[in-house]
């Protein structure tokens, strides 16, 4: 067995944002989310990721503005800490340790240095039972604080922080449980409760979802499962208090949040329409429909400018005012599981998978950003539980990524199955696929598998979709039988069954001249060409699960997963079994770009992945217990630049990466160590000053000033300590300058892009810079970064080059030097010999 | 905030004759005019020259009709028995017809009688013609001799014997004033050069032939005869080039379009078929009420002539064309488009601040219902007369909206009398449409589980109720039948195709397969 070397299992990219409620910076500018282990700060303006709050060891659980300084913010986690955070410039303050996992945070200005936190009752991990505490943090200037005042405020409560409330002022505290509103007053220390009925008489659910209090008034606001709300009043009486009903949502309210102000109530639930009703009018109402998957969370800017509203899909919507979506933060979406494959568009080297309910995502792993949605099903979604909606349950691309085929289907069940196939054709001004051609019901039962050529060059022109109803076909991209079509379209070309057995599963070779299909027990190998049956090869019992041909030296195999646990290898000259070995694979995949092969091997509960070459009896890597659960889904992405790694165990990582989802849809990959090294080094955090503002251009510009910055401090140490860098000058004058005062940017461009070439440059070319006895006196009108790169150079210069350690040499000395090259040595030459 | 998305009304292929440039081009004539004449049509042809009147021969009498006109312009009776092949000379002012009592007459189109008569045959001659010289006439006769005479001294210049049975067709060379090709019904073709006394080439065509036709080029020859257009290359000796067999009655008659890129042909079959001379595929098809005898096209393809054997001359004449519309349309449009004409002109500056509109989403009204989750009354803007009827595929696709958004049972329900006819009205015409049916038995079962408690308290319904059961059980006899057949053809095709030896019978034990299976293994093939 291969050893595992320095090749290690990282989380990678499409964390998920939507899981906690985001918290609003005071003055509208950032937007905290939890995401996984780390919070992300993103602008609202750009949606830009500025950076992430990296320091708990577990998923964090909450994320709160501190209400006493609008520039720090607390984070707790499940890992037992709360940290509090410089979140502009991304510097973890203090560490709270608490020592239970904490599942929401509360705060409120009335009570400073006092926090609110969620823990479970009792420390065993499974308990149901959660209580409300409050947690006096100590002022100490220690980085690592363990706080120790706890006081029970509230017991046996709501896990989820929506369920928990303070109310105006920070005078009380508001929970609710399934059927019951507890108010706990703080001057009192007393606490009233409320109850429900298990049900009301039109069969409505009364159970609490949500709860949240008005500012400034003594209101509490309550969402209910069958879609009310009540707006409670009075409740500092046991007996006489008063509640409103509100109704307009058809299922559970999710999310309620009043305007600072309180002037209005949002809410939101699975209809994904942001309700805004007026406070004490509440029979107007505002809308804002179809914001994409359900409403999940609310959250309002201090300043009330900014509404922020999480949804189901891992999105985070910024709306100004209620009016205008203004920006949208869209994280991976993944949903209660995947239905295509994981897939990689071969232009963008974009991952490729399920999205939105009816869309495909196309998502950069590179920048950890969605792309964008391609709208496959095209039709108005329905947000309500229990419908039937179409699904993409199967997509391919061709090899050249100008053909995407995708398989919708609604309806399960046999007689009722809707399918459709489309085909859709990259077009090059839009740089989106359009559809090309739909095929509605292309074959009587689900479609099993569906599969391109690998034509590298000119186009595809061939689909082969393998279907429960014991058929493949082949589609073909024909041009237009008459003159008034557009363009070709895509019609059946060949049908192909054998023995009335169903198809599972089909491959094309490398060259795409055969084509094999898995008939259960049988792999038929046909050639596409003239649809003739070549041969069979079976290796009885069990079906045909995943078929895989051979790249590059190893063509001439094929590879066969079956359902009775054996991985078989034939060879297809001599059409016999090559190998057989005994494993319950669960996924078989080939690398594009090299011979290697992955096998996720399901074994004892867990997954195992062997990569391999099909010629060679040895495993190149081996990986026991990658995860629980089987591994479905996975995907050799295709490196940029080739990795030169000559390390026996991670050679097979050096074309591309391997990328795979687990049961419970965390994306995972491998990482060389030779790789992790470079992305620490380069993952310097970056101090965002707060005076430029937070856009792109300005990340851009302060990575090339890093750049600029990082060489000279390298060079100052060996010299005395030097002036300010100043490099960034031009840059500065650039920025500073008043708009109206500077000169055509054309003119400004090409000086901007010499001040920042002009650093490269060698060490000889300067000397001979030097030689040319201060000519360049001429070039004054040059750009001020230059000039200051040119005088500080010489300072480093001589601890670069060794040979010449004297001091710098007098116009005499060298020309003297020169005059001595010139001279003819051969005389010399000839006394040698 | 994505918009609103429209219901996706599907684009069904368009069952039945496709529409292709050619059907639109022949397509685009007037309904017929037909006139009575006094007997079958046996020929009709074009006046080479302005105003291309054209002579209609029938029983004993030959009418000139105008382009336009639908009375004759011009009549010649002195015919004694029936006149057979009234043709023009070539520059418009000379007519030649035979005749049943064997003269040949030979008319001035602006007379009405005989200029000349030229008697020297002994039966009906059925073919005349005139030469490209203008002074020598061709006629063709069922005494089994074709003759050629001299029109200024009314003398026979030369008599062939060579056809074997009766000369039913004719033609002479346009470009040169010597050729003449016969055919007759002793199965053959003929060409002679009038310098020569005999044939210079004969081409057999299998059956008695009825009608010939030069191309323009004068390389191709076109032959009818039994229910076969043959076309022959002369240039190559009488090549058979390509053998058409379209009609199913016996071809009469032939005639090319103006531009000579198709070739009509006319039968007894009721039919006209019009071919592309190119691939020799036929591209239209016309449909006449009684077996045609004889057929013109006039210059440009302006009408199609066409005479029949129940005495009936039809002429379609090409309607006016499109551009002609369009500028009329134009005309009135103008004034609307005058009060938008400087908004339109308007062009912003280069220091203009453009505010942008938000495009506004047009929908449709059951769009717009939908969009308000209204759905009785999308499917009622669906059920309205004009979509039901024009557009079926609209009211299908919103059915099968509501049914995919589970409220179709909603708006089924709680419909009155008349609105329950209307939809079952609907279900009767469309539910055997198989674009349709998936969608329309689901929406049928509705109906059915939801107004059972109602059947028999209206007359309307119980009506159409039983008449959607007498169709549901035709429409079953039908599939059942069309599945009969399907095994039969399977049967037939499973018989037909060559046995493939596999290659891994020889290997079949190496890769485990059972012996007996492989060696029984034979791919179910069928080829789309």
């Amino acid at each position: 067995m291969v050893e595992h070397g320095d090749v290690r299992v990282v989380h990678k990219g499409g964390s998920k944002i939507n899981f906690r409620e985001p918290a609003l910076s005071t003055d509208s500018r950032f937007l905290l989310c939890a995401s996984g282990e780390s919070v992300k700060v993103f602008s609202t303006a750009t949606e830009e990721c500025l950076h992430a709050l990296q320091g708990h060891t577990d998923l964090i659980t909450g994320v709160l503005l501190r209400p006493s300084n609008h520039l720090q913010a607390y984070s707790c986690s499940l890992d037992g800490t709360v940290r509090l955070w410089d979140f502009t410039d991304g510097i973890l303050i203090r560490t709270y340790s608490i020592g239970y996992p904490i599942y929401g945070i509360y705060a409120s200005a009335k009570h400073e240095g006092v926090i609110f936190i969620i823990t479970p009752m009792h420390t065993d991990t499974n308990s149901e039972l959660f209580q409300l505490v409050a947690v006096h943090l100590p002022q100490c200037g220690e980085q690592l604080v363990e706080a120790k005042e706890l006081s029970a405020v509230l017991s046996n409560i709501s896990s989820n922080p929506a369920a928990s409330a303070f109310g105006r002022e920070g005078q009380y505290i508001v929970s609710a449980k399934p059927l019951q509103l507890e108010v706990y007053f703080f001057k009192k220390h007393k606490s009233y409760s409320f109850f429900l009925k298990k049900d009301n008489q039109k069969g409505g659910k009364n159970t609490f979802t949500c709860i949240t209090c008005h500012p400034t008034e003594d209101c509490i606001a309550s969402g209910h499962e069958d879609g009310k709300i009540r707006l409670w009043r009075n409740f500092n009486h046991r007996k006489e208090y008063t509640y409103s009903t509100l109704h307009w949502h058809h299922s559970a309210v999710s999310s309620l949040r009043f305007t600072p102000e309180g002037t209005n109530l949002l809410s939101g639930g699975v209809e994904s329409v942001l309700v805004q009703w007026r406070y004490n009018q509440e029979s107007q109402r505002d809308f804002l429909p179809r914001l994409g998957g359900a409403i999940t969370h609310i959250s309002v800017s201090p300043d009330g400018a900014l509404f922020c509203t999480s949804h189901s899909d891992n999105k985070i919507t910024i709306i100004q005012s209620c009016v205008k979506v203004s920006a949208v933060i869209q994280g991976l979406v993944k949903g209660d599981r995947i239905r295509t494959d994981l897939m990689i568009e071969p232009r963008s080297k974009a991952l490729v998978l399920n999205g939105k309910p009816g869309h495909l995502q196309f998502y950069s792993l590179q920048r950890d950003k969605l792309l964008y949605n391609l709208d496959i099903v095209q039709q108005e979604y329905i947000h309500e539980s229990g419908l039937e909606q179409f699904e993409v349950v199967m997509a391919a691309f061709d090899a050249s990524g100008s053909w995407l085929a995708t398989v919708e289907e609604r309806k399960q069940k046999a007689p009722e199955l809707e399918l459709n196939l489309k085909l859709w054709a990259f077009d090059d001004q839009k740089q989106s696929f359009v559809l090309n051609t739909t095929i509605s019901a292309p074959h009587e039962g689900r479609i099993t598998a569906l599969c391109f050529p690998h034509v590298s060059d000119g186009q595809t022109t061939m689909l082969v979709s393998t279907s429960r109803d014991g058929h493949f076909k082949a589609w073909q991209l024909a041009a237009p039988a008459h003159t008034e079509d557009e363009g070709p379209s895509w019609s059946c070309d060949f049908l192909g069954a054998y023995h009335s057995l169903v198809p599972e599963c089909c491959c094309f070779s490398a060259d795409s001249s055969l084509l094999a299909v898995g008939f259960q027990e049988v792999v038929t190998v046909w050639t596409p060409a003239s649809w003739e049956l070549l041969t069979t090869l079976s290796q009885p019992p069990g079906a045909v699960r995943d078929l895989c041909f051979g790249r590059l030296s190893c063509s001439k195999y094929l590879l066969g997963a079956t359902t009775s646990r054996l991985l078989c290898c034939w060879n297809l000259l001599t059409c016999s079994l090559e190998w057989v070995t005994s494993m319950d694979v669960s996924l078989l995949l080939a690398d594009p770009l090299s011979e290697n092969m992955a096998a996720f091997c399901f074994e004892a509960g867990s997954t195992d992945l062997f990569v391999f070459k099909p010629g060679e009896p040895r495993p190149l890597f081996s990986h026991k217990a990658l995860c629980s659960g089987r591994v479905t889904h996975a995907v050799f992405v295709p490196r940029e630049v080739m990795l030169e790694s000559c390390d026996e165990a991670s050679q097979w990582l050096n074309c591309s990466h391997l990328y795979f989802l687990t049961q419970s849809m965390d994306l995972l990959t491998f990482i060389t160590k030779a790789e992790e090294d470079k992305l620490t080094a380069s993952s310097k955090q970056l101090v965002v000053s707060d005076d430029v503002a937070m856009t792109p251009f300005h990340l851009l510009l302060g990575k090339h000033r890093d750049q600029l910055e990082n060489p000279q401090a390298e060079s100052r140490l060996s010299v005395e300590p030097i002036r300010q860098p100043s490099s960034s000058a031009g840059i500065n004058e650039l920025l500073q300058m008043p708009a109206h005062v500077l000169p055509s940017a054309s003119f400004l461009c090409s000086m901007f892009v010499q001040s920042l070439l002009i650093s490269v440059n060698k060490p000889s070319e300067q000397n001979k810079e030097k030689e040319e006895e201060m000519e360049s006196e001429k070039e004054e009108e040059d750009s001020d970064g230059e000039m200051e790169s040119r005088i500080s150079r010489p300072e480093h210069m001589p601890s670069g080059e060794s040979g010449c350690a004297a001091p710098a040499l007098t116009k005499e000395e060298v020309r003297e030097l020169r005059r001595l090259k010139k001279l003819d040595h051969s005389w010399m030459k000839g006394l040698l010999d | 905030m994505a918009s609103y998305k429209p219901t996706n009304i599907p684009v069904y292929p368009k069952l039945g004759e496709k529409v292709t440039e050619e059907t639109l081009y022949w397509k685009n004539y007037k309904t017929p005019i037909q006139i009575k004449e006094f007997g079958a049509v046996s020929n009709i042809h074009f006046s080479p020259v302005t105003p291309y009147n054209f002579a209609v021969t029938a029983f004993t009498r030959i009418h000139l009709y105008g382009l336009l006109s639908q009375e004759p312009v011009k009549t010649f009776t002195r015919f004694k028995d029936t006149a057979y092949c009234g043709r023009f000379r070539s520059d418009g002012q000379l007519l030649v017809a035979g005749c049943e009592d064997s003269v040949v007459r030979l008319f001035d189109v602006s007379g009405k009688v005989a200029l000349r008569m030229f008697k020297g045959h002994t039966k009906a001659v059925h073919v005349t013609d005139f030469t490209s010289d203008r002074y020598q006439i061709l006629t063709g006769s069922d005494d089994y001799t074709c003759c050629l005479w001299d029109i200024p001294n009314s003398a026979q210049l030369n008599t062939y014997q060579e056809h074997t049975d009766y000369i039913r067709c004719g033609v002479t060379s346009q470009l040169n004033r010597d050729l003449f090709v016969t055919g007759s019904y002793d199965h053959s073709l003929k060409v002679f050069d009038a310098r020569v006394d005999k044939s210079v080439m004969t081409i057999n065509h299998g059956h008695p032939v009825e009608s010939l036709l030069l191309y323009p080029s004068e390389g191709l020859l076109v032959s009818a005869g039994g229910r076969y257009v043959r076309v022959w290359d002369l240039l190559k000796g009488g090549q058979p080039l390509v053998s058409l067999k379209n009609h199913h009655k016996t071809v009469t008659c032939l005639a090319l379009s103006s531009n000579g890129q198709r070739l009509l042909s006319g039968s007894l079959d009721r039919h006209v078929k019009v071919y592309n001379t190119t691939s020799y595929k036929v591209v239209h098809n016309f449909d006449y009420p009684a077996a045609i005898l004889s057929l013109a096209l006039a210059p440009e393809d302006e009408s199609i002539v066409v005479g029949m054997t129940n005495s009936i001359l039809s002429i379609k004449h090409r309607k006016p064309s499109e551009e002609a519309k369009e500028t009329a349309g134009h005309q009135r449009r103008r004034p609307s488009y005058r009060v938008y004409a400087h908004r339109k002109s308007y062009v912003p500056k280069q220091d203009d601040y453009l505010v942008s509109k938000p495009v506004r989403q047009h929908l449709a009204k059951y769009d717009k219902q939908l969009k308000k989750f209204n759905v009785s009354k999308a499917l009622d803007t669906a059920l309205e007369t004009w979509i039901r009827g024009r557009k079926p595929e609209i009211t299908v696709a919103v059915i099968r909206e509501l049914d995919r958004r589970g409220t179709l049972k909603n708006a089924l329900a709680g419909r009155d009398e008349q609105e329950l006819s209307r939809l079952l009205s609907f279900l009767i015409a469309n539910l055997v449409d198989a674009r349709f049916a998936p969608v329309l038995i689901t929406a049928a079962e509705m109906i059915l589980d939801i107004y059972q408690s109602i059947i028999g308290q209206s007359p309307v319904v119980d009506k159409q109720l039983l008449h959607l059961q007498s169709l549901l059980e035709r429409e079953l006899d039908y599939q059942k039948d069309l599945l009969e057949v399907l095994g039969m053809l399977d049967t037939m095709f499973a018989s037909s195709l060559p046995k493939i030896e596999l290659p891994c019978s020889g290997i079949s034990t190496s890769n485990g397969l059972p012996q007996g299976q492989s060696t029984a293994s034979r791919p179910q093939v069928q080829v789309n």
